[in-house]
């Protein structure tokens, strides 16, 4: 087999193995509780049907950004934990910004997709800051910055607030027509529109993927993630880099609730969307840190949510079971790749020790008298 | 073929401690052994020599119980033993020390000899008496309740072989022992594994330095490629033999043709200095010059100032005072990158740490230190092809062993990973070269390669800073010696009449009038 081909069935590997194994685990669970299994996975692994196929694909490229601004940290070393609290500050400054309509029309958008990702970046950067100049470790800022983003954002809610008529719930001023991201249909009839955002996900997956594989700053970002100290003896500074990942994760983060915002919800109020940085985390893992496969970790992730949904009604089991497999394939995914790294490591010494083998002259396989040294004293 | 050893006529069967037969182990791919056949007479050190990856260590992995071998006998006193593990090795009397010590800092001395085996003596003054007892008849010397942080590196070998005794070991491994170890540690070893020996213990002894092999030894059996091409007396060969039957072909040798040394300064560095918050500086007013095509050696014992004086030079280190000119620039105050891109190609101490990317692939590596520069880089893009180009480039002309560009760094040997280093360093037209320890830990074949392209960067008019714990390399490379000692250079010598003697002194400030 080609090294090529090795390579490819060796990335396919590791995932497989690990959503394998999770569902076996959760099958376990069920049978464990006298669920019915068949039964439950039936439901979920059923073909979707158009509408819930739109959800599917709307929840995936939520999730998408969230998995990019994660994996941009993890690129480096850097586990921003604080997507979460990045993604609500974003999508807040942006519909405080969409819902003030300073500017006409899709300028509008422009500025608060701007302001989004400028806050975004300014929330992680705090973090960036205090691991480049204090030595903090950003797992435990982040998480720190997701508890302040949280509470300052339903402190500025309350003063941005409008009241909508007829409900309890409190809400930005709502996005002017003009100013919302259209939707596309992908069938006939209602619920099959699909976020036009879509394709602003997919560009940032083509940016991220360029970045980091073609530009000599995405050089520098890897090699400072791979090791800190080789990058230090060739002359990249660890500090900016530090800092500068920081920003990029942010600054993703803060696109993440905007499809929702500019595609069905048109204001931000105290029930947006919560909890996408989370499954970000899970779904970088997934996806191992690439464009490609963190948007098939998204696609699945959020397939299992809209599947599970009706399993209540349909089996009578609680749609949480898929939380269950969620969560551990986040565990097998860890797991697998180390087993399938290691393999993989050690599958290329023998190779190159084989092909260097085969070039050198023939090895001393028979007795050692094949030897015919003689020591002179 | 053991028996073509020039040793007296054979002796009882009893008299050998071990006896290896026919040893075999393979792993996909590669054979790690082939028929390795080996006797270790009781009561005396036998060593076991071989370039690095000849297959030393998966042979003394075998011998430990590590792994079990595909084919072959293993006798112990006569017997053959099946050794499935580390305990089976024990309870047959061979114990192993390893490389990397293997001890709790935050523990006394007492408490690691007694960790998993206080079945023996119990935890107590059993235990210590009996430890008392070892360290007495051995001359070990060592402390029961020291911390084992407070000791020195020679003092912690000295309890992992107090401990390989305290489980009852009667033939013992040590593995590469005098790696870590200073000059007058090296005798104090030699001294105890005598010791051993008269008290009628076996020792097996892996190493790679000759010299030392040369002076403990009994009997000296080489590996290469994984088989024993033959056991010697230490009296009737030299160390070069001894080299060339670990390498099967003539050596070259370090020595310097020709003196290309200018007067044209390349570098200058004046009153470097690098203060310490413990205390004594780090590096105190180093100043020297380095003329185009000239070595500069710096000798001394590790941890002198060293890798501090390197890292000052390379603009890696906080608060350095002094000055660095590279070709009439000033340096002081730049950036690594930009003391690189001015011309600096380096060889770091630690090629895995600081030199390499180990899971990247060989063309990224190309990339690594040269990020703004032709070829691997275009418009501030990475280009790939010519990366690769280039990395295939380094491979063909600096003799990198590889299947391609395309393998990770981690797949390559020592040797080959530092032959790509200097390969990529020497690219670029840079006008100093700084070698940090060239060629620790690579097998002779490859030393003998990294050192004809350190003269050839000489020789193109380079200038040259090698730092060096090999002293013949030192004193066969440079044009001059500066010795450094406690972050000062205390004395220059001229490499034409020094010996490593007057070097060793120097180094140790023995005799030294400052």
């Amino acid at each position: 087999m080609s090294p090529r081909a090795t390579k490819f069935l060796l990335g396919i590997a590791a995932p497989v193995l690990a959503l394998v194994t999770a569902f076996a685990i959760t099958s376990l669970v069920l049978i464990a509780a006298g669920d019915p299994a068949g039964e439950v996975w039936g439901q979920i692994l059923s073909v979707p049907e158009t509408r819930k196929l739109t959800n599917i694909i709307n929840n995936a490229t939520v999730l998408y950004l969230s998995g990019l601004a994660v994996a941009i940290g993890f690129r480096m070393n850097l586990f921003n934990i604080g997507v979460d609290g990045q993604y609500r500050v974003g999508a807040f400054v942006a519909a405080v910004v969409a819902g003030e309509a300073w500017l006409p029309g899709y300028l509008n958008t422009l500025l608060a997709v701007a302001a989004a990702i400028l806050c975004g970046a300014a929330w992680a950067g705090i973090a960036g800051l205090l691991r480049a100049t204090r030595g903090v470790s950003e797992v435990i800022s982040t998480i720190m910055l997701n508890f302040i983003a949280t509470s300052l954002v339903a402190f500025f809610l309350r003063k941005a607030a409008v009241r909508v008529e007829g409900s309890n719930s409190l809400g930005t001023k709502v996005i002017p027509e003009g100013s919302r991201i259209p939707s596309f249909s992908i069938g006939s009839g209602p619920g099959t529109e699909v976020y036009g955002f879509l394709f602003v996900a997919i560009f940032a997956g083509f940016a991220f993927w360029f970045v980091l594989n073609k530009t000599r700053f995405g050089f520098d970002l890897r090699a400072t993630g791979q090791s800190t100290t080789a990058a230090v003896a060739n002359g990249i500074s660890v500090k900016k880099m530090t800092i500068l990942a920081m920003l990029i994760s942010g600054g993703v983060a803060g696109l993440v609730g905007l499809p929702i915002l500019f595609g069905s919800a048109y204001s931000y109020g105290s029930t947006f969307q919560s909890g996408l940085g989370f499954a970000g985390i899970a779904i970088a893992l997934l996806g191992r840190n690439n464009p490609i496969g963190i948007a098939i970790g998204a696609l699945l992730f959020s397939f299992l949510n809209e599947q599970s949904n009706a399993l209540q009604i349909l089996v009578g089991v609680s749609p949480d079971i898929v939380a269950i497999t969620q969560g551990v394939i986040v565990l097998t995914v860890v797991i697998s790749y180390e087993i399938v790294r290691r393999y993989g490591v050690r599958l290329e010494q023998q190779h190159v020790a084989q092909a260097l083998a085969s070039e050198a002259p023939p090895p001393p396989g028979g007795p050692s008298s094949a030897e015919p040294e003689e020591v002179r004293a | 073929m053991s028996s073509s050893a020039p040793a007296p006529a054979p002796e009882d069967q009893r008299s050998i401690a071990v006896r290896l037969r026919g040893i075999g182990k393979r792993f996909p791919g590669v054979i790690a052994n082939d028929d390795v056949n080996i006797d270790v007479k009781r009561g005396t050190i036998h060593a076991i020599v071989g370039e690095n990856g000849a297959g030393k260590s998966t042979l003394m992995k075998i011998l430990y119980g590590v792994q079990p071998p595909d084919s072959g006998t293993i006798e112990i006193n006569g017997e053959v033993v099946t050794l499935s593990s580390p305990a089976d090795a024990i309870r047959a009397g061979v114990g192993m020390v390893f490389q990397h010590f293997m001890l709790a800092d935050n523990f006394t001395v007492l408490e690691n000899v007694v960790l998993g085996a206080e079945k023996l003596h119990g935890v107590g003054a059993a235990a210590r008496a009996e430890i008392m007892r070892i360290s007495d008849a051995y001359g070990l010397d060592v402390e029961p309740d020291r911390l084992v942080e407070e000791l020195g590196v020679g003092a912690r070998q000295r309890v992992e072989i107090l401990k390989v005794l305290f489980r009852g070991a009667r033939i013992i491994i040590l593995d590469e022992p005098t790696a870590v170890l200073v000059p007058h540690e090296v005798d104090e070893l030699f001294t105890n594994l005598r010791g051993l020996k008269e008290e009628g213990l076996s020792v097996i002894f892996i190493s790679h330095k000759l010299d030392e092999v040369l002076s403990v030894a009994e009997e000296i059996t080489v590996i290469r490629r994984g088989t024993t091409v033959k056991t010697v007396d230490p009296a009737g060969v030299t160390a070069r033999q001894l080299a060339e039957l670990m390498v099967g072909s003539e050596l070259p040798s370090p020595s310097t043709e020709t003196s290309t040394v200018t007067d044209e300064v390349l570098l200058s560095v004046q009153h470097l200095g690098l203060p310490s918050p413990e205390g004594r500086p780090l590096l105190n007013d180093i100043s020297f010059d380095i003329h185009r095509g000239e070595i500069l050696g710096i000798a001394g014992v590790e941890g002198n100032g060293q890798a501090e004086l390197v890292e000052a030079i390379m603009g890696m280190r906080h608060g350095v005072t002094g000055s660095v000119r590279l070709s009439g620039t000033d340096l002081s105050h730049v950036s690594t990158r930009d003391r690189r891109e001015s011309g600096i190609g380096y060889i770091p101490e630690d090629r895995q740490r600081h030199g390499l990317l180990l899971d990247s692939p060989l063309w990224e590596n190309r990339i690594l230190g040269h990020q703004g520069r032709p070829p691997s880089v275009k418009h501030g893009l990475i280009d790939k092809r010519g990366a690769r180009t280039d990395t295939q480039r380094i491979i063909e002309q600096y003799d990198v062993r590889t299947p391609g560009p395309d393998v990770l760094a981690r797949a390559l040997s020592g040797g080959n990973q530092q032959k790509l280093i200097v390969g990529r360093e020497m690219s670029g037209d840079p006008i100093l070269l700084i070698a940090s320890h060239p060629t620790r830990g690579v097998d002779v074949g490859a030393q003998a390669a990294i050192w004809d392209h350190i003269k050839d960067a000489r020789r193109k008019g380079l200038a040259v800073l090698l730092i060096s714990a090999d002293l013949d390399e030192l004193i066969g490379l440079s044009d001059r010696i500066e010795v450094i000692l406690r972050g000062r250079l205390v004395g220059a010598f001229d490499p034409g009449d020094v010996t490593p003697e007057q070097l060793g002194s120097a180094m140790t400030g023995a005799g030294d009038p400052a």
